[in-house]
């Protein structure tokens, strides 16, 4: 009896293990089949998704799936990576064997791209890189890119910490950064850095990195606030982070907004984030656009048109005050 | 690792000291101490704890706040290394999967909830019990399959995050409900850290588990020899399988803990990298890697020294991103010190002093 148990376990196991394994292979398999079949005057798009890590990334992915579609005259080849460069580079050599016209790219890793990129220009496709950076040894080797403007979204911020907190004598901050060598870490830190330099009254009294995650964020800041408590701003890189911030802030007994005793500065205004601001609990937030699908179309209409497109293009960010954000801005973000 | 040896010498003062030096938790304590007292030397009030607002406040409560997860992981790793002479590096993973059990029960499956879709008490429970499954699989591997520990456990290593992914579709699944934060934080008019509490209550039931039946005289055994324990009729395939699933439950229950912190399950962060430093606490606790006895309260001792030293480099300002080279550093010394060879020229200087002792004493008398 106790053995056929022990069986049944671990058949139920392995069984459970095989199908989580298998489903998503299926999936992109049957997605290039039908990618390869039918070409009645589309345009056919490969484009190589990270995965699906974030809500950023869901609404990145949708975003191309509602551009590229048959109405609008493509056909899209989508391939989840599922967090693996292997998996990218795998699927890059795919589109190039079902002859597709463009390739897009969400690269994962900056490095490790030059081989299977030479072998798409070789093979004449033109190569799109979308979000991150790459970096390759020879620039042509992708057409163009599109991403955000890391380094802008921080200098938007500051901008804002300029108007905000004009006329005070000492502006104390806390400076929550992403992953140490990310390019939104990278940029929105030069943003700030360049702030504090041009301003002599701003003192970044604490530097530290929350990877990204609200749990660290919550655990350095609870840390900072146990040195000091004389915090104007705490400029936190992500809205995860300042999430962990907020909650450190109102463990500690402070109020953290709008009306309170420190000013919460955020980024990426993700659905999360920006209901957080509606509440009056992040001053302000910038966002880092997801919705890359129409802006990698227009480039894509301009090479068709035998245009040469600008080599790096930005997407239009906003940024969001808790002063004037409405309900329906909140409820129009999908991510 | 005898202690108490019978001393020859009679001063009694001497034989204290030297029975405290030789005591299985002398060197896992002398590094906790050290390593929170060199907080002193930046930061002179490390150790006030103070009332803020109705609730305990102070660096000292956030060591053991935050170390809160790592003790009931230090726990089922100290088992689980002791019976069956190897780690369980899924912890971290299943970690997750019990978070992200939890979560999308309590939201239902929506990515984002502010009501609670059924009894908070279910979904942990599910939870955990989800967990325990995934520990069961390791112990059926380890101890039926015979398959080494590491290798066994590095199967939910990495399937388990994707494993907890599924279940949350790939999103952070926030509980935006008060009555769901607390376990990470704070009941209302009670000033201790739930996460203390908990963490409380599970050392205090294993040390009740390990005193009131022989789970722990037979852990060892087998830790120690598994054939010979199988001969004199110990059933050492169902121990080695029993720690797995008592592992893998304790995990849940820090998986849980994770989530509730942070209100939601961040099936890529939940218990990130916690399985070294899990390890690492049996290991700083004194406890052989290789199996056979063990210590609780030098696991737990190795669980605050890493949390400590963590809080320390953040009270010290030290960046995040360089914290393992300088953890690295401190446990280096930690484990040199507490390792055979070192233990035994030490020994061997300290048998040096007395014998030289023994020979004045010997000499005035004669």
């Amino acid at each position: 009896m106790k053995k056929f148990l022990t069986f049944l376990l671990l058949a139920a196991l392995t069984l459970s293990l095989v199908a989580c394994g298998q489903s998503a292979p299926n999936d992109s398999n049957s997605n290039a089949a039908a990618g390869g079949g039918s070409e009645k005057g589309l345009i056919v798009v490969g484009f190589s998704q990270v995965g699906a890590e974030s809500d950023w990334r869901t609404a990145n992915s949708q975003s191309m799936k509602d551009t590229f579609t048959e109405a609008n005259g493509y056909k899209l080849i989508f391939d989840d990576a599922q967090g693996k460069q292997d998996n990218q580079i795998t699927a890059i050599r795919n589109f190039i064997q079902q002859e597709v016209d463009y390739i897009v790219v969400a690269p994962i890793g900056e490095t490790g791209w030059d081989t299977v990129l030479q072998e798409a220009k070789d093979a004449g496709i033109p190569v799109i890189i979308v979000d991150r950076m790459i970096n390759v040894a020879k620039d042509d080797l992708f057409y163009c890119w599109v991403g955000s403007d890391f380094r802008k979204e921080g200098d938007i911020a500051v901008e804002w910490m300029n108007k905000e907190l004009a006329g005070k004598d000492a502006v104390k901050i806390v400076h929550l950064q992403g992953t140490i060598g990310s390019s939104a870490q990278i940029g929105r830190t030069e943003g700030l850095e360049a702030g504090a330099k041009a301003n002599s009254n701003w003192e970044i009294v604490a530097q530290q990195t929350g990877e990204f995650t609200q749990a660290k964020g919550q655990e350095v800041m609870e840390s900072i606030l146990k040195q000091t408590t004389e915090i104007d701003v705490v400029y936190c890189e992500n809205d995860n982070m300042a999430f962990g911030a907020i909650d450190a802030i109102e463990a500690a007994g402070m109020k953290a907004g709008v009306g309170g005793d420190i000013v919460v500065i955020s980024f990426d205004a993700t659905n999360a984030g920006l209901t957080m601001t509606l509440d009056q609990k992040i001053n302000y937030n910038v966002e880092c656009n997801p919705l890359h699908g129409p802006r990698v179309a227009k480039l894509i209409e301009q090479i068709e048109a035998g245009e040469t497109p600008e080599k790096l293009a930005y997407v239009e960010e906003e940024a969001f005050d808790a002063k004037t954000i409405t309900k329906e801005i909140v409820d129009a973000r999908s991510y | 690792m005898k202690k108490d040896d019978p001393q020859s010498l009679s001063s009694s003062k001497e034989n204290i000291v030297a029975s405290i030096m030789h005591h299985h938790l002398f060197m896992p304590i002398l590094g906790l101490m050290v390593v929170l007292l060199s907080n002193l030397i930046t930061k002179p009030d490390f150790f006030v704890i103070s009332m803020n607002h109705g609730v305990l406040y102070g660096n000292l409560i956030d060591v053991l706040n935050r170390g809160s997860e790592l003790v009931i992981l230090a726990i089922g790793m100290t088992l689980v290394t002791a019976a069956s002479g190897g780690q369980d590096i899924s912890v971290g993973a299943v970690m997750a999967v019990s978070a992200a059990v939890c979560c999308s029960l309590l939201s239902g499956g929506a990515a984002s909830t502010n009501v609670l879709q059924m009894p908070i008490i279910v979904a942990a429970i599910a939870g955990i019990a989800a967990s325990g499954l995934c520990g069961a699989f390791n112990g059926l591997l380890v101890s039926k399959f015979k398959i080494q520990p590491m290798v066994a456990t590095l199967i939910l290593f990495t399937a388990g995050r994707g494993i907890a992914q599924l279940f949350t579709k790939g999103q952070n699944v926030y509980v935006r409900v008060d009555t769901f934060k607390i376990f990470g934080n704070f009941i209302p008019g009670i000033p201790v850290p739930t996460p203390i509490m908990i963490s409380i209550v599970t050392v205090i039931i294993m040390a009740i588990i390990l005193k009131t039946t022989t789970l722990g005289l037979y852990v060892q055994s087998v830790g120690i020899n598994s054939n010979a324990s199988r001969l004199v009729g110990l059933n050492a395939t169902r121990i080695k399988f029993v720690t797995y699933v008592i592992c893998g439950l304790l995990a849940g229950l820090a998986g849980f803990i994770s989530a509730s912190r942070i209100y939601s399950a961040d099936a890529n962060n939940i218990g990130l990298y916690l399985e070294m430093d899990a390890i690492l606490a049996v290991a700083l606790g004194g406890n052989l890697l290789s199996g056979g006895k063990f210590s609780f309260a030098g696991s737990i001792i190795g669980a605050f020294t890493i949390q400590g030293l963590t809080t320390t480099l953040y009270a010290m300002n030290v960046s995040a991103d360089q914290l393992p080279v300088y953890k690295a550093v401190v446990v280096v010394i930690i484990v040199v010190l507490q390792s055979p060879v070192v233990q035994k020229q030490l020994k061997r200087i300290q048998m040096k002093r007395k014998s030289v002792k023994v020979l004045e004493k010997g000499g005035v008398s004669a």
